[in-house]
């Protein structure tokens, strides 16, 4: 059996534990070897904590003897090396965090923890969240298992192909424009990113605080549901966090959809869509419209909108975040500062790459004297207008449905020229960090043998609703159980 | 030419919270360096800020006092600047809406009139770390115990006229805010510091100058010569032909003038904005009340009860009102037996007296107020003369348990036995035939030769009262 343990879902793998068929320890085995094995061609991982993931493993294998075991115990996971880990590094994908270990776990790496799972290693990824390649990391690009030739997506890019590459059957993610759903369309996952304020930002390294979320990657909707009742909840550090109660997500998964209404805005199969993976969308509207959904077509008119306002205050919350990694206290320090200036702008010149060091130009330019009232301002008044579009929507649909990119993944290389082309890959996701959304993308397609991947968007803290939505699809279709032909 | 001084005040109090403004992290002062700093003071990547309700609360107590409007919905945001104490790069402050609106605080002059200044606003923010240069030959140290610490900034109206009036005012609202329990005041320790924006105008001008910033002057002495000395050197520029720069100016103690640090020109562009980290503020009718309901008596209402209710002349109204540690221990003093004036006669005679030879405060006083009241008891009831209050009173400050304990430890119990004196006067008055026969010759003036040598026959102790009227009675009857 040991040889197709990876190919096991979380679920699966649960399931097995509960037989007795398999230890913790030994799906934790498998999956260091794995890594040892496949890692080396796409750099998914950053760093791998064999002797904690074993004694973890061990301790959890003792955990479930004793009759104590929880739905989680045991099961191996990565996180994107984004949230701090007490005594682990934590590079955020950047030079400047090289050597840099948080004295504190982040409140996703505690609840995980005291779930019972168990983390093998941290994933790759964007330099500070800011990418959709995942060739921004200063620790080198990630490669698409399904092709090494083509990116995995971004930022989440490491904890996408950990997954596609069954080296872990799940991993945390995090998501400020399309990080969790645009890699997990590239790589053929199911990945969450759930309501702003689900899951608690503490220990999660900030990008731009008002859009960033944590969450999950996995091979399919039940998996994502078993980690996110876990991951969710109120925390008193993050004054962000929602006070709204949680849900057994895993509990309503069988929910039927029969009558369920999904919406297809208009503006989501416009101009920039591939035709092919325009096809693949319809195909799975069509599979939920045989399980009992009335499928219409709604208005996001505001949606030309969201690009520009969300490169605005990204960037600007960015800046402002980013301003802490002066060189003084942690982080990369320059050698021989000749004075306080110069200790700063060669700390940062040399910590920061190059798109880390141009979104904090722009966001600095958008909010000096005289431009916040343009750029700023006028990009949280969008903001507003967005969310209005999607309550409009909501009133008459249950589930917005749309493609989640606009193309299957590209050659690597082939937009780090062109930053505006990068950011169009965000075209479809960014909506739903500007209004706080959840966002769910499941694969639903195969395009020239790369994943296409499907978007649900759900109504403020409706996650349960668009997890059922894509656990029926997976009860009646096969895109998620495909693996790149190297699993 | 005539000028007119306008000056406004920025000042800054640290709140008494125990905890920081937004982490767990102790506000205790003079701690090792960098032992109270937590990860959020830190800024370490991925820390959150998290709101203190105690400090919202003493911002709201600080609105209640000065009659201001309470911002029911308020806003942090974050003033970015680089600076090594300043360990996130921004500092979380308060800027289009602050927590405190427009309010206003009636202030006592020198003269004894009232001069109401108009309070602009008054926001919540963190403070830095600190500097420091002169421990470390070729580096500068940072100690982050101080970053975090809560402030509320109290911004005046530009109502001032004179450096006394800003004074004046400066010293009202470090009265005030020690009087509502917000600040410990401690000017050397940095819990509260002034920055005064100067401008002069020609008289019945009504446009505004072009005004300077003196930053951080922490003392009012320094306050006030930083003022004079900026009046003058504006007087002089505008008057030699130039003309007054916008600028941040610092007061140089030792040398007390004050130096330019840097001129609008070089100003940062803090590119505030609302922090995402913190949601807006919201202050409920409820809390207000609540907050309500623990409001201390205000000093102002405090010195009109002492003169309207307990009967007190109004300069030693204000004299025990100056802060609220003063009038609770006048209050403490306070007996049915005796008049509220004998206490305060004491208060500011003896015991201010004493303090100031002593030069300690109030806190620092070895005697409690129940000790003093005690010994008032006692004075009032004839057990003892004001005289030998002061004698029991530095027995008191020197240790002693009571003013009863002293009394019959010493034997400083008045003697009001009439056939007692009488029997002294008796032997005095025929001791001395010779000053008898003066004193009936009309000379008057050997009343206190008597008086004296009976009371050292008493060793002090005869009542004085009846030791005078039998003493009048024996010479004259």
């Amino acid at each position: 059996m040991s040889t197709e343990l990876h190919t096991l879902t979380l679920a699966g793998m649960q399931s097995a534990m509960q037989a007795g068929e398999v230890s913790s320890r030994e799906l934790v085995d498998h999956s260091l070897q794995r890594i040892e094995a496949v890692n080396p061609e796409i750099n998914a991982f950053l760093q791998v904590d064999t002797d904690g993931a074993r004694q973890a493993a061990d301790a959890a294998d003792a955990v479930r003897s004793a009759g104590h075991a929880g739905p989680l115990t045991g099961l191996p996971m990565a996180h994107k090396d984004i949230f701090c880990t007490e005594g682990l590094k934590t590079t955020c994908g950047s030079r400047m965090l090289e050597n840099f270990v948080a004295p504190y776990n982040a409140t996703v790496v505690d609840r995980l923890n005291q779930a019972g799972m168990v983390m093998v290693g941290k994933a790759n990824m964007d330099e500070f969240a800011m990418g959709s390649s995942n060739e921004n990391s200063y620790f080198g690009a990630v490669g698409n298992p399904w092709n090494p030739e083509f990116v995995p997506g971004g930022s989440s890019g490491g904890s996408a192909a950990a997954v596609a590459a069954r080296l872990v059957p799940a991993a945390t993610a995090t998501d400020t424009g399309g990080s969790i759903r645009q890699p997990a369309a590239f790589c053929g996952i199911t990945g969450i990113k759930p309501t702003y304020g689900r899951v608690s930002r503490y220990g999660m390294i900030a990008f731009a605080s008002s859009l960033d979320q944590g969450g999950v990657v996995a091979a399919t909707a039940e998996d994502c549901a078993l980690m996110l009742t876990a991951m969710s909840g109120f925390d008193e550090r993050d004054s962000t966090s929602a006070d709204v109660a949680v849900p057994d997500f895993s509990a309503g998964l069988n929910e039927s959809i029969k009558g369920l209404r999904i919406g297809l805005p208009a503006q989501y199969f416009g101009n920039g869509l591939d035709a092919a993976v325009g096809d693949a969308v319809h195909a799975a509207v069509k599979e939920l419209e045989a399980l009992g959904a009335i499928v219409s077509e709604v208005e996001l008119p505001n949606q030309h909108l969201c690009i520009p306002a969300y490169y605005v205050v990204a960037p600007a919350e960015a800046s402002s975040n980013l301003s802490r990694f002066d060189g003084v206290r942690f982080g990369h320090r320059c050698d021989n500062p000749a004075d306080l200036e110069d200790l700063y702008k060669r700390s940062r010149g040399e910590g920061f790459g190059a798109e880390v060091v141009r979104r904090i130009m722009i966001g600095t330019y958008t909010l000096s004297t005289g431009y916040y009232d343009a750029y700023y301002k006028k990009a949280q008044q969008i903001r507003r207008l967005i969310s209005d579009d999607f309550d409009k929507a909501f009133e008459s649909v249950d589930v917005v449905l749309g493609p989640t990119t606009p193309t299957t993944a590209f050659k690597r290389g082939a937009k780090t020229d062109d930053p505006v082309a990068m950011y169009l890959n965000d075209l479809y996701t960014v909506s739903a960090n500007l209004s706080g959304l959840p966002g769910l993308s499941m694969p639903c397609g195969l395009v020239d043998g790369l994943p296409v991947g499907v978007q649900l968007v759900g109504r403020a803290f409706d996650e349960a609703r668009i997890l059922s939505v894509a656990h029926q699809f997976q009860q009646v279709t096969d895109w998620h159980q495909k693996m790149p032909a190297s699993v | 030419m005539s000028w007119e001084v306008v000056i406004g005040l920025e000042i800054h109090a640290q709140l008494a919270t125990q905890s920081k403004i937004f982490s767990g992290a102790s506000t205790a002062f003079g701690a090792e360096p960098n032992t109270q700093a937590c990860a959020v003071d830190l800024g370490l990547p991925g820390v959150l800020p998290v709101m203190n309700a105690a400090a919202v609360e003493m911002a709201v107590k600080f609105a209640l006092a000065t009659d201001a409007e309470i911002g029911r919905t308020s806003v942090f945001a974050r003033k970015n600047y680089f600076y090594p104490d300043l360990p996130k790069g921004y500092q979380i402050s308060q800027m289009a809406l602050p927590i405190v609106g427009e309010g206003k605080v009636a202030v006592m002059q020198s003269d004894g009139t009232e001069k109401v200044v108009g309070l602009t606003r008054a926001h919540l923010e963190e403070d830095a770390g600190k500097s420091v240069h002169d421990q470390f030959s070729d580096a500068t140290g940072i100690d982050l115990n101080r970053a975090g610490t809560p402030l509320l900034e109290i911004v005046s109206e530009p109502d001032m006229r004179s450096s006394a009036e800003a004074v004046a005012y400066a010293r009202q609202i470090h009265s005030l805010v020690r009087y509502i329990d917000i600040c410990d005041g401690n000017m050397q320790e940095g819990s509260f510091r002034c920055d005064a924006n100067v401008s002069i105008r020609q008289k019945g001008d009504t446009e505004l100058g072009t005004r300077t910033e003196i930053k951080n002057v922490n003392s009012f002495r320094f306050l006030e010569r930083a003022i004079e000395f900026e009046i003058e050197r504006q007087i002089d520029v505008v008057e030699g032909g130039g003309t007054v720069v916008q600028e941040t100016r610092l007061y140089d103690a030792d040398k007390d003038e004050t130096r330019s640090m840097r001129s609008k020109e070089e100003a940062n562009d803090y590119r505030y904005f609302p922090d995402p980290d913190l949601p807006p503020l919201i202050v409920e009718e409820s809390f207000i009340d609540s907050v309500r309901q623990g409001m201390p008596e205000l000093p102002q209402a405090r010195r009109t009860r002492f003169v309207e209710s307990l009967g007190l002349p109004a300069a030693d109204a204000a004299a025990l009102t100056v802060d609220r540690q003063t009038a609770d221990f006048f209050e403490a003093t306070l007996d049915e037996s005796f008049k509220p004036r004998l206490a305060a006669n004491w208060m500011t005679g003896e015991l201010f007296a004493r303090m100031n030879k002593e030069d300690v405060s109030l806190d620092a006083v070895p005697v409690t107020a129940e000790q003093v009241k005690g010994m008032l008891i006692r004075m009032q009831d004839g057990t003892i003369s004001a005289k030998t209050g002061k004698q029991v009173f530095d027995e008191l400050w020197n240790g002693a348990a009571s003013a009863d304990a002293v009394i019959a430890d010493k034997g400083l119990k008045q003697i009001s036995d009439t056939g007692a004196i009488e029997a002294m006067v008796d032997e005095v008055l025929a001791a001395n035939p010779g000053q008898v026969e003066e004193y009936r010759g009309g000379k008057d003036k050997l009343m206190s030769f008597f008086v004296g040598q009976v009371m050292r026959a008493s060793k002090g102790k005869a009542n004085p009262a009846q030791l005078n009227d039998l003493l009048k009675k024996k010479l004259e009857g």
